[in-house]
């Protein structure tokens, strides 16, 4: 092999070495439309055979400067952002932010509207998962369980019209509260739904754990150490198949989860079969804590009480002198937030998503920064397949389930 | 300048046994604990606290351009003690002019991409970063968006 540049490679000088040819190596640039990398990320990989040698992520590519963004919306406004991170989770990022500015405002939600989030995210995650299951599958070439999990996906995304009148961009936790009145007969639905729910996910394990091809493809493939993952900023189900128990719903919990039943799964094996068990185990316990929401849903406003930053009722708004004026004020110019700074952490499908808030006591963001858990995970692809076949690479990199809106922000 | 709490605290305590002249200030509020560092002595404070306080994970690194005040930049670093299940939060200031600090990556491989963000966007130098180059934007992008002097709207001519 020569030392000929390949040709649509162009590699800016670093510290660090590229990959690069050379006697015995190939460069192979994989992405950035790659089907398998479920958007557009690139991959240099430098390969011995077919073995990856080295490899460069090299992300960017749907960056929309969202963060700069978030400062030019008020607070209620920046909540639409939120969506367009993660767009497979849109819920758990309205959370994630909602929460935030509630604690930069001190503001007390009610138990309606907790218990709400707590489903509506919890749905989110089976959602996320359904999506990470189906893609992943295709990737190893299981087709069919694609459309199995879509027709579940469906299900849920039908919820979401229901509540919100979106299906993907839901903004529905509005900070305050939730955007609209939970819809009649959302109970019946969602019922339906997650009483069918476990069934579908056996359904699921039937096609896909004793499937020799699957056991053959993930078993002991995409191995990388506790240690390196935690080095690396890892979080979320991939530390969990490293037999790290850590889960912000356990360990700083938010939104009332600590008055919910349900297990933090974790497998020892740490490859991408435990992975795909972890996540599979996931969809289980959300659909328990989504089971628990609906029955003990507690009766009440799902709205706080601070008219200074919820809109006031239509009825009010056209009766009382004081709700106008409000209404009038955020409406017009939003709400102030107390100075300060926050860090909000909350447990996203793919990690830990943190949100960090910094306010001047303006009525928008002075800074936002999001913690995404996709731009770390993301970080470890060099260690995660070095060494590796270039077919397990596709493997490995499904086993992180990135969203690269939420890695490029 | 710190106050009789934060003196109680434990991490707090630890940091200064450590190194007296480490922290320029420090508060606690709604539950979260900031300790600002003296921009030079930043990464033997971050490992200090990896090593010995447990802080094993680095959640995030980023910046606040407070614009057109002096310090202008503040460098945020979000650090997570899965064992203790605490998080603390360090932060540097830095002038504008020129601005740049000693990396992390020796401490915490992660860093290594949260740095290059902010050198993306902020337009911060970290010494001794591995591989310091933009990640979001093009290579030969002129300015850093995240700065509260450039502006949001516009098209370059």
């Amino acid at each position: 092999m020569s030392d000929q540049a390949i040709p649509g490679i162009s590699v800016t000088a670093v510290a660090e070495e590229p990959p690069k040819p050379g006697p015995h190596r190939m460069v192979l640039n994989m992405g950035p439309q790659h089907p398998s990398t479920h958007g557009v990320l690139r991959l240099l990989l430098e390969l011995d055979g077919e073995n990856v040698m080295k490899c460069q992520p090299d992300i960017g590519y749907l960056h929309t400067g969202i963060e700069k963004e978030f400062e030019q919306k008020n607070y209620q406004q920046a909540v639409t952002l939120t969506d367009r991170v993660d767009y497979l989770a849109p819920l758990s990022n309205n959370l994630g932010w909602c929460l935030a500015v509630e604690k930069l405002l001190a503001l007390e939600m009610p138990p309606q509207a907790q218990w709400m989030r707590v489903m509506l995210t919890e749905l989110t995650r089976i959602q996320s998962h359904l999506v990470w299951l189906g893609t992943h599958a295709i990737d190893i070439g299981a087709m069919s369980v694609f459309l199995y999990c879509f027709r579940e996906r469906e299900d849920i995304l039908r919820i979401f019209e229901m509540f919100s009148g979106q299906r993907m961009m839901t903004s529905y936790f509005r900070i305050g509260g939730l955007a609209l009145e939970p819809p009649r007969g959302w109970q019946q639905r969602v019922k339906k739904f997650i009483d069918g729910f476990p069934s579908k996910v056996d359904e699921y394990e039937s096609l896909l754990t004793n499937n020799r091809i699957w056991t053959g493809r993930t078993k002991g493939v995409g191995f990388i150490s506790l240690e390196d993952m935690l080095d690396l900023g890892v979080t979320g189900p991939m530390l969990r198949a490293a037999g790290l128990k850590i889960d912000a719903r356990k360990d700083e919990p938010y939104t009332s989860y600590e008055k919910f039943d349900f297990e933090v799964p974790t497998r020892t094996e740490n490859d991408v079969f435990a992975r795909y068990q972890v996540r599979v185990e996931e969809m289980r316990q959300s659909a328990r804590i989504v089971q628990q929401a609906l029955e003990g849903m507690p009766a009440g406003p799902w709205k706080a009480d601070a008219p200074h930053v919820v809109l006031p009722d239509r009825e009010k708004m056209k009766t009382q002198m004081e709700a106008l004026i409000y209404h009038f004020k955020i409406v017009t110019e939003g709400f102030r937030v107390p100075e300060g700074e926050v860090y909000q952490i909350i447990e996203s499908p793919r990690g830990e998503l943190g949100y960090y808030v910094v306010s001047d006591g303006t009525t928008h963001p002075y800074r936002v920064h999001m913690r995404t858990p996709s731009f770390g995970n993301l970080q470890c692809t060099p260690i995660l397949i070095h060494g590796a076949l270039i077919a397990d690479v596709i493997a490995s990199i499904g086993s992180e389930d990135f969203v690269l809106g939420d890695t490029d922000r | 300048m710190l106050s009789e709490t934060l003196r109680q605290n434990a991490i707090v305590t630890a940091v200064e046994a450590f190194d007296a002249d480490a922290i320029a200030a420090g508060k606690l509020e709604r539950g979260e604990l900031t300790l600002e560092i003296a921009a030079a002595k930043i990464a033997s404070i971050c490992g200090f606290l990896k090593y010995d306080q447990k802080f094993v994970r680095l959640s995030s690194v980023t910046a606040v351009d407070r614009y057109p005040l002096e310090p202008r930049f503040e460098v945020v670093y979000h650090l997570h003690s899965v064992e203790q299940k605490q998080r603390v939060r360090l932060k540097c200031r830095l002038e504008s002019d020129e601005p740049a600090i000693e990396s992390v990556t020796s401490v915490w491989r992660g860093a290594n991409w949260y740095e290059r963000e902010v050198f993306d966007l902020f337009g911060i130098n970290f010494l001794n970063h591995p591989d310091l180059r933009r990640i979001m934007l093009p290579d030969d992008w002129e300015g850093h968006p995240l700065r509260k002097d450039y502006p949001v709207t516009g098209t370059r001519i």
